[in-house]
């Protein structure tokens, strides 16, 4: 079935749904580089005017990626709740639209079963920033482990101390820096450089010891593979949270290793750890646009409705955090500042409409024509979204991972300018440890002492 | 009261770790001093990306060790293209094709100096890289060197594919990072041809003088080259043989 439109004297033919979704698009790199974008201003507003006139529930009908091809695609559907979508069943795109925008948060929140992230993706495409930012906003979501990640006028932060080598005293170095800049109560988690079972148990004990040490009420993952997070669960290794990159097609997953049956047995294994304390979400995973066409595994699909489906596989897991690396795949995918802008605030609603716990690595990396400038944009309009959580690395600079992220001054400026707190327990544990107000001077307070956590002079 | 030998200074965490902890506040921001810091390193990594390979003067630094060269170009006009169309590097001008199938060295091993993101890596440490490996080149016969422009790591399956060679060496300007503007990768492949995936090759990262010195870049190359000769392979299996070398990363979002 073929759509149509025309603006400014020009008529526009799209064959499918697919086309339509990709047509209408904002314009990115990556839809670019897959030929699939809009090829003019004119074509991709007429795109969007034929979206917006299509019903939701001719969406759910058919499929953009076939039912039989993708286990994805089965997930979205098989686990669809008829009754949650009724009272929007009748909309079209642009009529959902303008429910969003007038809608409660009660009414978001009761919506979230029957919405399928193609429904998300196609509403996204036809609003601005501002609509995606008053959505979001009123999409409210916790999770918890060891502290509550996600009540209103709160802002968590993943605290990042990677070092190029797994040094063990430079990721306790820069834990230690950005805990006396009051973050890591969303998670203290590295990224191994080496992802094998002996480096990521000898950081998984190290980053344990610490917690204990310092008594935090939060959460450790080191960010390996869900394969090797197994294998180390099974030697004894304290796994809190089990971390995985997921993508929004099948094929895609099958590039990153992994399928939802092995999801489903990581999240088993580290249930049956009993680690949380004020509740059991245990995982972590991390998305991002344009992993789908970089596995060649997109199925002509655009890069944000890919992205979306990524979250219904998020979704089925229950986890604790969920982020978008939006700036860190590169800029055949989000080629500026204005794309990685774009991108970001439309993963986090979609996220949050969908109903997850949605942080943002607000991030660029240095062949992209993007600086510290757009972070501070993107960083802002995140924030006053209620975005769940955001990176915290050592000056925003990941020595590791070689690109920029959010640093710990960027979360206290946001908290500050925004009046936004950390997670309940872990802002009493910043009062008891004497840092709720980050220490002026170069004096590391007594409690916080670096020997504590094996770091001593000499 | 303190133990005699702990830390007390913020500052002190500095000796641990490259990151940039004990940044020190102003308010919530950035001390003035960090914050221009912070936009040099940037405006390094940025003209590190933007800056084109000065190909005279590399081909008169490889002249100087007595190594002979081709030059080329991919199908990238320009960089801004380049940094968008990642299929376009990976394919040799239409024109060059045709030269270097003049220059057919079946069964040896090639190499191929690309500026990658990083032409300053390339500028600065493939020639010098090249003098300690081709002597010591003992398994296979030196190909042809060639330097390419606008290219990526999968130019050399092209390249390598025109000179009928058997492997190909891709020594290659990896993607700056905030302190490490000119580090060069090395990417082996085994009988090199188009479509060749990345879990073929075989890579050495990170190299410059504060990270991998180029003498001992240039052991582990001639070691993965020995083994790839044993083995008639390169990729996952010979990585297996060799965990010293270690850089096994699992596939995650942004692979570039």
């Amino acid at each position: 079935m073929g759509y149509q439109h025309s603006v400014n004297g020009q008529r526009f033919i799209f064959p499918d749904l697919p086309a339509l979704f990709a047509r209408a698009s904002p314009l990115r790199s990556g839809d670019q580089l897959a030929g699939i974008a809009a090829a003019s201003a004119s074509e991709r507003v007429a795109a969007q005017c034929a979206l917006a006139d299509v019903p939701l529930a001719d969406i759910i009908a058919r499929p953009l990626i076939p039912y039989e091809a993708d286990e994805v695609t089965r997930l979205i559907l098989d686990t669809h709740d008829r009754a949650a979508f009724a009272p929007i069943a009748s909309l079209t795109v642009g009529g959902f639209r303008d429910f969003l925008l007038a809608a409660g948060a009660e009414t978001l929140a009761a919506l979230r079963p029957g919405l399928t992230p193609e429904i998300a993706a196609a509403v996204s495409k036809i609003m601005r920033l501002q609509d995606l930012i008053a959505v979001a906003a009123k999409c409210h979501l916790t999770t918890a482990f060891r502290n509550t990640i996600g009540l209103p006028g709160r802002i968590s932060v993943r605290l990042q101390p990677n070092h190029p080598v797994d040094d063990p005293h430079g990721v306790a170095a820069s834990t230690l820096d950005g805990l006396l800049l009051g973050a890591g109560d969303a998670v203290i988690g590295v990224n191994p450089a080496t992802d094998n079972v002996a480096a990521t148990t000898t950081l998984l004990r190290m980053l344990d010891d610490i917690r204990a040490r310092y008594d935090i009420p939060t959460q450790t993952c080191v960010l390996a593979h869900v394969t090797t997070t197994l294998r180390c669960i099974e030697a004894g290794a304290p796994v809190d949270l089990v971390f995985q990159s997921i993508a929004g097609t099948e094929a895609a997953n099958r590039g990153f290793g992994i399928n939802l049956a092995l999801l489903a047995e990581a999240r088993d294994a580290a249930l049956s750890l009993r680690r949380g304390t004020v509740g059991n979400n245990v995982m972590y995973f991390e998305t991002g646009q344009g992993s789908a066409l970089s596995a060649n595994a997109h199925h002509g699909v655009d890069q944000q409705t890919i992205e979306a489906r990524a979250y219904a596989v998020a979704r089925h897991f229950s986890p604790l955090l969920v982020n978008s690396v939006v700036g860190f795949i590169g800029p055949e995918y989000l080629y500026d500042g204005k794309q990685i802008i774009r991108a970001g605030l439309e993963d986090h609603f979609c996220a949050k409409l969908l109903g997850l716990p949605m942080g943002v690595d607000v991030c660029y990396t240095n062949h992209a024509e993007a600086d510290q400038d757009d972070m501070d944009s993107l960083l802002t309009l995140l924030a006053v979204a209620g975005v769940t959580f955001i990176m915290g690395v050592p000056g925003a600079d990941d020595v590791m991972l070689s690109y920029q992220s959010t640093s710990f001054h960027d979360a206290l400026y946001v908290r500050g300018v925004l009046g936004r707190a950390p997670a309940p327990e872990f802002a009493a544990w910043l009062e008891r440890m004497g840092i709720a107000d980050a220490p002026a001077t170069d004096t590391i307070p007594p409690r916080m002492t670096p020997a504590l956590i094996g770091l001593h002079d000499g | 009261m303190m133990a005699e030998h702990s830390l007390a200074r913020w500052t002190d965490l500095r000796r641990f770790t490259s990151a940039r902890v004990a940044l020190g506040r102003a308010g919530n921001g950035l001390p003035t001093a960090a914050h221009l810091a912070f936009q040099a390193a940037h405006a390094a990594a940025r003209d590190a990306v933007h800056d084109a390979l000065d190909v005279t003067a590399l081909l008169a630094d490889l002249s100087a060790h007595g190594i002979a060269t081709h030059s080329v170009a991919s199908a990238c006009p320009d960089r801004p293209t380049y940094l968008r169309r990642p299929d376009l590097g990976r394919a040799l001008h239409p024109a060059d094709r045709a030269r270097l199938a003049a220059a057919q060295a079946p069964g040896s091993i090639a190499f191929v100096l690309c500026d990658g993101l990083s032409a300053l890596a390339v500028q600065r440490h493939a020639a010098p890289l090249l003098a300690r490996v081709l002597p010591a080149l003992t398994p296979l016969p030196v190909g042809p060197v060639v330097v390419a422009t606008q290219g990526r790591v999968a130019l050399g399956d092209d390249i390598g594919a025109a000179l009928g060679a058997g492997a190909v060496a891709v020594l290659i300007g990896e993607r700056p990072g905030l302190s490490t503007p000119d580090s060069l990768g090395v990417y082996l492949t085994w009988v090199p041809r188009v479509g060749r995936a990345d879990s073929e090759r075989n890579c050495i990262s990170n190299i410059r003088p504060e990270g991998l010195p180029v003498d001992e870049a240039a052991d582990k190359l001639l070691w993965l080259i020995g083994a790839m000769c044993r083995l008639q392979c390169t990729g996952i299996n010979l990585k297996d043989e060799q965990p010293a070398l270690g850089g096994e990363r699992a596939p995650s979002i942004g692979r570039n």
